[in-house]
């Protein structure tokens, strides 16, 4: 086998369910060092392909190598390395903080000497749950649960920490502060992958990411690779219109791309000069200008229409 | 994936040991007044109240009978209860395995660790009937101390099959079924609470498929000092279903699990 640069390659991956695809033949390489995203609507596929990285679920077909190491069939081995973050917390209700974090450590066949004592601390202080040290897990804010499970995921010393959807559920504050430490870990180099249907938290974390909708990769690149392919640099976007407001935009403003998602109308175009004169001549309406984000190429790529 | 594959046992079964028994820890209390209390009421109550009518029973004293055959009945339901409602609650509800799976601890591993942990509150629940029986004189002799180690392998044979119920199992209810349909059937043919060999020929037959039968067969004389009649089939039919049950229910929860 040759030395890939990438930590992990997926060829033709697939997964199904009898008759049901989750993951329609992908292929990625995750380059290391990096912070890679998979960002897609709910049940794209996304936490499916991670749990096959894992090992934990059973490829239908396709190949796939994690740190140069086939998976599943040496899955054991590749979990040694990797610290996984899972889309719900799944902490040890029987244990304490810091117990929960010994208790992982033995999972992994880690010696519980003075110096995963010593690692213990400074994941708590990574995770600021020193406070909470003997505090019962279910006493914890959803917030500490999610740092925790973070600081639990790495306890081995992870190369690879896999994280799904590391903030879903959590207040802006709370989500913050996991950012600065999932860039803390970037700057440590470590190679993170995590999932995510936040445009924010991908742009603001990953160096590269794909876009995945009904198990498919619909595009790849860096967040500002996939902006400028996809869609126009600026937006202008009005917020409550009516029907004949709409119609009327339609006709009268020229030059750019208009899309409607409810009552909100979205204007894509090269050179905003003209529309922008003329939404503030004619209408005097409130209206929002702003250069195109991820989550414009998200909506044109997924479509528009409501997902469970 | 092949879930056939055989199991490999690795030191991780520790672990997963290890974990339970520093749950059970901070709850032994409780779990003290369960493993004391309860034989001591079973032995003095149906020992006494219903030996009054029945006096001897298989050349000793019924209180003498049915301490020694208690012992394994309750490893039993020990090893039972516990493979079933503690090992769900961690596999299901709790996910308590789908975080462990995530290391290097498997399923192989995990399963191993909890029959270990089975086997161990078994023996527990044994040597607390043991020192009770002790302080009610039916105990004869220092070969008596032999039952830990039967009662912790017949912990690994019912702990075995009740993972292989919670496996199958889609919520608690489902545990009813096994417990009347397979548990209780059992406890009352298996020579605990009368001696079997008043059945007809084809009935003791048939309750020698059962491995409470044969833990009784060694519970009994380790207690009242007989001498063992059969120890290695009665050993063999116990590890053996303890090593098949095991076997089947990795393969079950690898089918449940690893989807
Ligand atoms: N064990 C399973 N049996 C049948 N279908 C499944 C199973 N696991 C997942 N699926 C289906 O596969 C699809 C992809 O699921 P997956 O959990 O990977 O999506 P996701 O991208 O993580 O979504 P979300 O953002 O909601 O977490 C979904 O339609 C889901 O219902
Ligand atoms: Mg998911």
């Amino acid at each position: 086998m040759t030395s890939h640069p990438a930590i992990i390659t997926a060829r033709q991956l697939q997964k199904h369910y009898g008759s049901y695809v989750a993951v329609d033949n992908i292929d990625f390489n995750i380059t290391r060092g990096k912070c890679f995203g998979f960002l897609g609507p709910n049940g794209a596929g996304k936490t499916t392909t991670l749990r096959m990285i894992l090992g934990l679920t059973p490829l239908s077909a396709g190949e796939l190598t994690v740190f140069d190491l086939p998976v599943p069939a040496q899955a054991r081995e590749v979990r040694r390395r990797i610290g996984a973050v899972p889309q719900a917390d799944n902490l040890d209700p029987d244990f304490t903080v810091v117990e929960n974090l010994r208790m992982y450590a033995r999972y992994f066949g880690l010696k519980l000497d003075a110096a995963l004592e010593q690692r213990i601390d400074r994941l708590l202080l990574f995770a600021n749950l020193t406070e909470r040290r003997h505090a019962r897990t279910d006493t914890l804010s959803g917030g500490m649960q999610r740092r925790l499970t973070i600081a639990r995921a790495l306890i081995n010393d992870p190369d690879l920490i896999i994280l799904d959807e590391p903030t879903t559920g959590l207040d802006p504050q709370a989500r913050h502060v996991i950012w600065s430490r999932l860039n803390d870990l970037r700057e440590q180099g470590k190679t993170l992958l995590l999932t995510t249907h936040y445009m924010e938290e991908a742009e603001r974390l990953c160096d590269e990411l794909v876009i995945m909708d009904h198990g498919k990769i619909l595009d790849q690149g860096s967040p500002a690779e996939l902006i400028k392919r996809h869609v126009e640099p600026e937006v202008i976007e009005l917020r409550g219109c009516d029907a004949q407001l709409i119609d009327t935009i339609r006709s009268k403003v020229t030059d750019c791309r208009i899309e409607h998602l409810g009552t909100s109308l979205y204007c894509y175009t090269h050179n905003s000069g003209p529309q922008l004169a003329y939404l503030r001549d004619e209408h005097k309406l409130t209206f929002l200008h702003r250069p195109a984000g991820l989550e414009d190429v998200f909506l044109k790529l997924t479509g528009r229409e409501l997902r469970d | 994936m092949n879930y056939w594959q055989p199991p490999r046992i690795r030191r991780y079964a520790i672990a997963i040991w290890h974990r339970n028994v520093l749950v059970w820890k901070r709850l032994i209390g409780p779990a003290m007044v369960l493993n004391f209390g309860e034989p001591t009421l079973y032995l003095l109550g149906l020992g006494y109240g219903l030996g009054f009518f029945i006096g001897e029973m298989g050349n000793m004293s019924y209180i003498a009978f049915l301490a020694s055959g208690i012992v394994a009945s309750s490893a039993m339901t020990t090893a039972s209860f516990e493979g079933m409602y503690s090992v769900f609650t961690r596999m299901v509800p709790q996910r308590t395995y789908e975080a462990i799976m995530a290391t290097p601890t498997d399923i192989d591993d995990i399963l191993a660790g909890e029959m270990l942990w089975c086997g161990t509150k078994a023996a527990i629940s044994g040597a607390a009937i043991l020192i009770v029986a002790l302080f009610l004189g039916v105990v004869k002799g220092w070969q008596a101390i032999l039952v830990i180690p039967v009662v912790f392998l017949i912990g690994l044979c019912f702990a075995g099959p009740a993972i292989v119920m919670s496996a199958l199992a889609k919520n608690y209810d489902f545990f009813n079924y096994y417990f009347v349909l397979i548990i209780t059937p059992m406890l009352i043919t298996s020579g605990v609470f009368y001696p079997i060999d008043t059945m007809p020929q084809t009935m003791q037959t048939l309750v020698h498929l059962l491995p409470l039968t044969h833990a009784v067969e060694l519970t009994r004389p380790l207690i009242t000092g007989q001498p063992l009649q059969q120890p290695l089939l009665n050993i063999a039919v116990l590890s053996g279903y303890a090593a098949v049950s095991y076997y089947i229910a990795v393969v079950m929860v690898r089918k449940k699990l690893l989807v």
